[in-house]
């Protein structure tokens, strides 16, 4: 018994220190908690030599925050220091904040405690700038480096990319975490320029770049020798904040798509801009953040990643913006009723996939029943459709789509109609 | 019609599929003994649960299943449902008289009723992997009540085996009064005589780890820190953490 309690490591803070930790994880979780990336998906991890922890693929939330958002790592700043001005950072340099920074050891030790009573899945671990790009760097890799060797970590490690950290310091971070992040922040160079003038385009560019390279080295590198240790297994991904600057959602999901292709990013996160601080440059303080426009980002972001659309098809000159009141899909099947209605029972699995209000998994479920049996709107209710918008734009035995005298305005109009007792958000 | 009666364990429940048809009865229904009311107008017999009758009936289903169908097949049982047995024997019978598998057969009501139920009891398992918050206790063993809506201990206990390998757990299920307990070694199953719900929800302070407190705390600290008021949503926020699950929880327990 008593050699197995030596087993575990134990973490202790000295007496006295609580006090001050408490503080510190106030400050650095609250200026952390505007970075959307919660999620821990996309990495497997095995618990390697009877350490602690693993990484399954899916990611877990633990817990959910009361503006509803998935809390699955624990997501601070080293430091809320910067040498940097960012008009839209709560951390920026003429910001008059108390400014606190953890120690080395104290992200360790917390990192481990929580995660040993199954609060997190992970570290996810941000800074300003503090002395100096590399500087910065070198501290969120100790981290990273001492978790995982000194403390057999195999939980989740995100860590995001300092702007202008070296080549050497960003590939050395890649061996111990699970995924790099580098923020474009802005949706065009425009606005990098107004609203972050010490950040340049290249600063953004030359990492991603970097990273989407290392990854393709390295997976041939691991197909040679099967044991070369892995560089961010779970990619990279970045952040965009929407609403701080003019662009059109248009111009916004011109610039995800091409980042999705010049350095294949797992995800591009959306974050409506939520004020920090009254500036000219910015979106008065006491607006709200666009957080249905958010969420239409994202809904688009699906469409493009997993039901076949590609930007130009949702968006045109006359259309630069999402609806509000309508999903995307669904303005995009109004705008071509000539492809619809669909035939269930007939049509490709890249055409059901098209049809508003069908998920993924209803379409594959559709595909796989009808070869048994011919599928009527009770199926498709039992497969979890949500009908009031589907069954506008599919036919099946017994029903025979949508009115051929109605109109897009008018069948807008039916499901709008329809729709306004329940207000849930879901996608598609 | 003749009642055929298990004691209950799945192998008891397989076992009776098996004599099912041995018996060739046509008329057949299954009963756990756990809730068997006994009728007059129909014959009993009892069912002695048989690990190679059971395992017969498995690899059967095995030849002619996904995991994902053996899987359906564990949840259903699992789900405590009381027309459990009703609904598998019925699956039984299709899987076996067809030469085809089923499972996908998203027409027949059956299969679509048995891959729901496999669905929620996935979801609720997926939820204690998440929901599950352990306390340091002294004589370092980690230690979780939880009060799931099924009896999916056995299935979160694989997860918790992997992740926490290097250190000694236990979940314990204040609904159905028995736990998984995790020596370093493997997992097995724990009853504890008469643990009041006080002791299980409130520890006493003497038998926690002098960092308990503080840890419960930062992370309380932490979960106030990361929300953003500007953005409250308390219908998401009830949707995703149901209340029922929030005095389990650290965070909630302010
Ligand atoms: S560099 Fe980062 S932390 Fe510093 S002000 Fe800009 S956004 Fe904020």
């Amino acid at each position: 018994m008593n050699q197995l309690l030596v087993l575990i490591q134990k973490h202790k803070f000295p007496i006295g220190m609580s006090e001050k930790i408490m503080k510190k994880l106030q400050i650095l979780a609250d200026s952390a908690k505007y970075d959307v990336s919660c999620s821990s998906s996309g990495s497997k991890r095995k618990n390697t030599q009877r350490g602690l922890g693993n990484t399954n693929g899916m990611g877990i939330c633990h817990s959910f925050t009361e503006d509803g958002r998935c809390v699955s790592l624990l997501k601070i700043l080293l430091t809320n220091h910067c040498i940097y001005d960012c008009a839209y950072c709560v951390s920026r340099r003429s910001n008059d904040v108390q400014r606190v920074a953890f120690t080395v050891e104290e992200v360790v030790s917390m990192t481990m405690h929580f995660y040993r009573r199954n609060y997190i899945e992970g570290l996810f671990l941000s800074s300003g700038i503090f002395k100096n790009s590399d500087y910065t760097m070198e501290r969120l890799v100790r981290i990273a480096k001492t978790l995982r060797t000194e403390h057999k970590f195999n939980g989740y490690i995100h860590l995001k990319t300092i702007p202008g950290a070296s080549n050497e310091l960003v590939r050395e971070a890649g061996l111990y975490a699970d995924r790099l992040s580098v923020n474009v922040e802005l949706p065009t160079e425009q606005s990098l320029v107004k609203l972050a003038p010490e950040k340049n385009t290249a600063d953004i560019v030359k990492p991603m770049s970097f990273i989407r390279h290392t990854i393709e080295e390295n997976r041939q590198e691991i197909q040679l020798y099967k044991h070369a240790p892995a560089f961010v297994p779970a990619g990279q991904s970045t952040q965009m904040i929407i609403g701080a600057s003019p662009e059109s959602d248009w111009q916004i999901m011109q610039q995800a798509d091409s980042l999705y292709k010049k350095f294949h990013l797992k995800r591009v996160y959306y974050s409506a801009y939520v004020p920090v601080q009254q500036d000219q440059r910015l979106p008065d303080l006491h607006s709200l953040p666009p957080v249905q426009r958010e969420n239409r980002l994202y809904q688009t972001d699906w469409l493009l990643r997993f039901y076949g659309f590609s930007v130009n098809e949702i968006f045109n000159p006359s259309a630069p913006n999402l609806e509000t009141d309508v999903d995307p899909k669904l303005t995009w099947a109004l705008r071509n009723l000539h492809l619809f209605p669909v035939d269930i029972n007939r049509a490709d699995y890249e055409m059901i996939l098209r049809i508003p209000g069908l998920g993924v998994k209803s379409a594959k479920k559709i595909v796989a029943g009808r070869k048994f049996h011919h599928l009527t709107l009770d199926h498709l209710r039992q497969f979890g459709v949500a009908l009031n918008r589907a069954r506008y734009f599919l036919i099946c035995i017994g029903w025979n789509g949508y009115r051929r005298d109605w109109n897009a305005a008018e069948i807008k109009r039916q499901i709008i109609a329809g729709n306004t007792q329940s207000t849930q958000l879901s996608l598609f | 019609m003749v009642h055929f009666v298990y004691d209950g364990s799945f192998e008891g429940l397989l076992t009776a599929v098996f004599d099912v048809y041995e018996g060739k009865a046509e008329r057949a229904q299954l009963f756990s003994i756990k809730t068997y009311q006994p009728d007059v107008f129909a014959e009993r017999r009892d069912v002695f649960t048989d690990s190679v009758k059971a395992n017969r009936v498995w690899k059967g289903l095995f030849r002619k299943s996904s995991p994902q169908g053996l899987l359906n097949v564990y949840s259903v049982y699992l789900s405590e449902r009381t027309d459990r047995e009703t609904l598998l024997l019925a699956f039984f019978r299709r899987v076996f008289a067809e030469s085809v598998s089923i499972e996908d057969d998203f027409s027949s009501p059956l299969i679509v009723q048995i891959s729901q139920i496999s669905r929620q009891i996935h979801r609720e398992k997926h939820r204690f992997e998440a929901f599950v918050r352990f306390i340091h206790l002294k004589g370092n063993i980690y230690f979780a009540s939880i009060e799931p809506d099924f009896n999916i201990l056995p299935l979160i206990g694989p997860h918790f085996a992997e992740r926490y390998a290097d250190q000694r757990w236990i979940i314990y299920d204040t609904r159905r009064q028995y736990g998984l307990y995790y020596d370093l070694q493997q997992v097995q199953e724990v009853y504890f005589e008469a643990v009041p719900d006080s002791l299980v929800l409130d520890l006493p302070s003497d038998q926690v780890e002098e960092d308990e407190a503080l840890m419960q705390q930062l992370w309380q600290v932490y979960f106030q820190s990361v929300n953003i008021v500007e953005r409250k949503n308390m219908k998401l926020h009830r949707k995703h953490l149901p209340i029922r699950y929030w005095k389990y929880l650290t965070e909630k327990k302010i």
